[in-house]
């Protein structure tokens, strides 16, 4: 059998400001049959998404492609003329975007947008089309398939968005479908039920796929086969197997290693002082006025409870909007609590910004997940590094100069970097120089809000080196803000698991290794893929949600309630959880007592 | 459950339109404090205007008694506020006239120049700012950008001059003065508004091309764009069914502006052409000391330009499924 997409010396340029043409990728050759999923991956910038598009024969505005040839079926795709090629796309070669979020317009309904492609190459009436699209919702398992498609996309969540953008590729039943890191920006709970929707229907309709994705153990559920890139070339390629068990690149390995981050062992303790560096107590916050009942108009973080110790990392983990972002800004005097208070050293912290005195803010340093922004790209490093200097401690000239350059020693950057413009550097050198800025301050304690989220997983595991040494060297604490169970795991002492703004479960590292867990917790941990094909099947096997009555009205009820799949009807759904510690030292907040938490988990894990 | 949330969308949008009319009518009456006040501060009064120097201060005050100039302030603003809103803006000073009849005399006149402009303006305009979008960084989009920026800087009193001195004077295909009798017909009003229409619109199209085009621009380069090119989405679908009803609302927005310069922009052609239309009739009661007639004048092309905020207004929201569906 001959092969159904065949791509030979793809060669693709851009323009640089200079006016200068350089290659993005080139010398791009492989080949897949009818059927098969080849993967593409690699880190940010290694021109995934650059080739994948080019099979759509589309180059994003500044590119220019520039060689090479690329054959889809019968058609030499960069030979056609631009009718032609309208004509292949959204109907024979289909595309899912990265973000559907932003790949929907956002002034048209979701019907409208998944039947477009099938109306305007004229495969089908409109009515046919809705019918075929609703049934595409259904085969996704996408709520209410019927009506969903009147929708507008902002009343619809990423998850939701991914999937019927998936159907929107489907409903030309297209021969090769393009899927560029379509569920990268999914938390692991939804990723793992998009990709299960993805396997069900995009492949077993027998469509030839390529999967872009710089995650290896996605790509292990879905690749036939694997093209590893690096810097616009082809690093490796071959049998999905081979690549994932039995890398031959040195540059495979180093993404493989990457990929299964590295434990980083706590430093001995010293003898605790009484108190302990941070303190949180009954601290209830939100967004909007506060009520009569304490509580504030859009209620976020409830009834939390914590304690870092002075050099400790205290890790907190939960999907998007679950509180973590909320809990920092309480800390750090963003938002005053509307209950509860903050202890620093033992001492109560004024509620907001405007009571803390300078060592105070000098003490608690907040850094965000996005260098980008939080940075002026039109100042220089030295600049951005003498301000705190200037500020907490009153350093100028010489001093603060050599002040800056040992800063830029303790986070691996050379001293040539101090004139360097901040725009020039790369995003892991920002997030250093983001730390760093922090570190001017001479911190007791980080909040470290996502701090790795932004950066490849090459990068970002080179990051959390760092850390992990400066906190040697320094003694400074940490409050780690991850969605990334695994990461939070290799390198905090302590864990929090926030579940819709209360705290689920709590306990140290080595109480997240083995069940039993808080469900949710459970949950989390079962969703992060596994480096072996055929995990996603297996793990799909233990999923299925008991029936239960309808909950009782007015009580505190579970939060994970509609998603748990350990919950007891009678119980869970009439009286509020109770907060109880297990034996490995954990507190979990759940009708569920050790015994059967660890029968119901004991059988899946 | 889709149609629930429609039909209260619905009536979330309806209610947030009235609760922008409702803002209008109160910026109206505060305008309309403003006016006043600002007419009282005018320097000079009526009855010494109409019965010259040589008057006596009897007689002046006489004539200020008769015309109720001489009544506190507030009670006079009481008065022609209830005026005006049941449709009696009282009595033109110096036409001896009703206010409401000097000016239904020349509204139609406005109207009738205002809407003819906009309707060569808006046009063009939306032709020429689509157009150079999609023709982006094209020699297409620099010839325009430079004409349409070369007009934006051209002040009208100068396009009004050059339009005269090329088809008045050189040419000879237009009148230089703007007659306009009851009795005309549509063809010679055409002819005799012709130059008012092409001045007014020349100005206006530049500034709504220039900002259809960066409103147009600014969603070409939205992820959903380059997604429907990849689902083989023509380039004329893609202006009409994607980018417009995300970019109607700032297009809108920028023509209810653009047009409410036509009011004003309406002042200096009207006057350099002799049109007798509102704006001049506005400048007359200005050197008059016609304060009825000028206040009335003002609460007109005040509520005008709130007309067209609010049909911005009302666009957007209507255009905007978050605004409408919330
Ligand atoms: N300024 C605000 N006004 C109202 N609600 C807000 C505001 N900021 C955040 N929220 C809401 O508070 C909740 C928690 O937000 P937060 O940013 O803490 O989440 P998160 O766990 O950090 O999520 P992510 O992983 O997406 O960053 C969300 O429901 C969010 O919509
Ligand atoms: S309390 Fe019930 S619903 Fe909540 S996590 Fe425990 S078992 Fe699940
Ligand atoms: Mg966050």
């Amino acid at each position: 059998m001959t092969a159904h997409v065949e791509v030979n010396g793809l060669r693709v340029t851009a323009r640089n400001a200079a006016g200068e043409t350089f290659p993005i990728v080139s010398e791009i050759d492989f080949a897949l049959k009818r059927g098969e999923v080849l993967a593409l991956i690699g880190e940010s910038g290694s021109g995934k998404t650059t080739i994948a598009l080019t099979l759509l024969g589309h180059a994003r505005p500044g590119a220019t492609i520039a060689g090479g040839s690329i054959r889809v079926g019968d058609h030499e795709i960069l030979s056609l003329d631009a009718r032609g090629i309208a004509q292949l796309r959204g109907n024979r070669i289909a595309y899912i975007a990265q973000s559907a979020a932003s790949a929907f317009n956002p002034s048209r309904t979701i019907m409208d947008q998944v039947i477009e492609p099938a109306l305007i190459h004229h495969l089908m009436p409109r009515a046919q089309a809705e019918k075929k699209a609703v049934e595409l919702f259904r085969a996704l398992a996408l709520p209410f398939p019927d009506t969903i498609g009147s929708r507008y996309p902002h009343q619809l969540s990423g998850g939701q968005l991914q999937r019927l953008m998936a159907s929107m590729a489907l409903v030309t039943d297209p021969e090769l479908v393009i899927l560029d890191e379509p569920t990268t920006a999914l938390d692991v709970t939804t990723q793992i039920e998009v990709l299960r929707a993805f396997k069900a229907v995009v492949l077993e309709r027998g469509a030839t796929a390529v999967y872009v994705s710089h995650d290896l153990a996605v790509v292990a559920q879905m690749a036939d086969q694997i093209v590893v890139l690096n810097q616009g070339r082809i690093r490796e390629k071959g049998a999905a197997d081979q690549i994932l068990h039995r890398p031959a690149d040195d540059y495979t390995k180093t993404l493989m290693a990457a990929a299964r981050p590295a434990i980083r062992p706590a430093p001995k303790q010293a003898v605790l002082p009484s108190a302990p560096l941070l303190e949180i107590r009954d601290m209830t916050a939100g967004y909007g006025k506060i009520g009569k009942d304490g509580r504030p108009r859009i209620p976020v973080l409830r009834d939390i409870n914590l304690t870092i110790e002075r050099g400790a990392t205290l890790g907190v983990i939960g999907e998007s909007g679950s509180g973590k972002s909320t809990m920092a800004r309480v800390i750090a005097g963003l938002l005053p609590p509307a209950q509860g208070e903050v202890l620093l050293n033992g001492e109560p912290l004024p509620p907001g910004l405007k009571g803390r005195s300078r060592d105070q803010f000098r003490r608690i340093q907040l850094v965000f997940q996005n260098a980008d922004t939080a940075l002026n790209p039109a100042h220089s490093v030295g600049q951005i590094l003498s301000r705190p200097l200037a500020f907490y401690h009153g350093l100028k000239g010489n001093a603060a100069r050599l002040r800056v350059l040992e800063l830029l020693d303790l986070i691996r950057l050379p001293a040539t970097v101090i004139d360097r413009r901040c725009g020039e550097l790369s995003g892991g050198q920002k997030q250093r120089i983001n730390l760093a800025r922090a570190l001017a301050a001479d911190p007791e304690l980080i909040l470290c809000d996502e701090v790795t989220s932004a950066l490849d997983t090459v990068v970002g595991a080179a990051i959390l080196d760092l850390m992990a040494e400066l906190r040697k060297e320094l003694g400074v604490a940490y409050m780690f803000i991850s969605h990334d169970i695994s990461t939070v795991r290799a390198i905090c002492d302590d864990i929090l698991v926030l579940y819709s703004g209360t705290m689920v479960d709590m306990g140290r590292r080595e109480a997240f290794r083995a069940a039993p867990f808080h469900p949710y917790t459970d949950l989390l941990i079962g969703s992060v893929p596994e480096m072996r094909a055929g995990w996603l099947e297996e793990s799909a096997a233990a999923r299925s949600l008991p029936r239960i009555g309808a909950p009782a009205e007015e009580a505190d009820l579970c939060r994970f309630l509609p998603r748990c799949p350990a919950r007891i009807d009678g119980l869970c759904n009439v009286t509020p959880p109770p907060r109880h510690q297990l034996s490995k030292g954990n507190d979990i907040l759940c009708h569920h007592g050790e015994v059967t938490l660890t029968q119901v988990q004991g059988v899946a894990a | 459950m889709a149609g629930a949330s429609s039909s209260s969308g619905v009536k979330a949008a309806l209610s947030l339109i009235a609760k922008r009319f409702a803002s209008s009518l109160l910026t109206l009456f505060l305008v309309s404090l403003v006016v006043f006040t600002i007419a009282q501060l005018l320097p000079g009064d009526a009855a010494q205007e109409a019965l010259g120097q040589s008057a006596t201060a009897e007689q002046v005050q006489a004539l200020r008694h008769e015309m109720g100039l001489d009544r506190p302030a507030h009670e006079r603003y009481a008065s022609w506020l209830s005026g005006m809103v049941s449709g009696d803006p009282g009595q033109s000073l110096v036409a001896n006239l009703p206010v409401s009849e000097v000016i239904s005399s020349r509204l139609p006149n406005s109207l009738l120049l205002a809407a003819l402009s906009a309707l060569v303006a808006v046009p063009v305009a939306l032709a020429i700012g689509i157009g150079s979008a999609m023709n982006r960084g094209g020699k297409l989009d620099r010839a325009l950008n430079i004409s349409t920026l070369s007009m934006v800087a051209v002040p009208e009193f100068l396009v009004a001059t050059l339009a005269v001195l090329i088809f008045s004077v050189k040419l000879r295909w237009l009148p230089s003065i703007a007659l306009v009798a009851d009795d005309m017909s549509w063809g010679d009003y055409l002819r005799g508004a012709a130059m008012p229409i092409l001045c007014l619109s020349i100005v206006v199209i530049a500034q709504m091309a220039r900002m259809t085009r960066a409103a147009v621009i600014d969603q070409m380069d939205r992820p959903y764009v380059e997604m429907a090119v990849l689902k083989g989405v023509a380039p004329v679908r893609m202006v009409l069914r994607h980018i417009m009803p995300n970019a109607v609302a700032p297009i809108v927005n920028a023509m209810a502006l653009s047009l409410s310069y036509l009011l004003g922009g309406a002042i200096i052609v009207e006057t350099i052409f002799n049109y007798p239309g509102l704006a001049s009739l506005m400048v007359n009661a200005v050197t008059s000391r016609d304060m009825p007639l000028l206040q009335a004048c003002a609460m007109i092309f005040c509520a005008a330009y709130l007309i067209l905020m609010l049909i911005a207004d009302v666009t957007a929201i209507l255009a905007n499924p978050r605004l409408r569906a919330q």
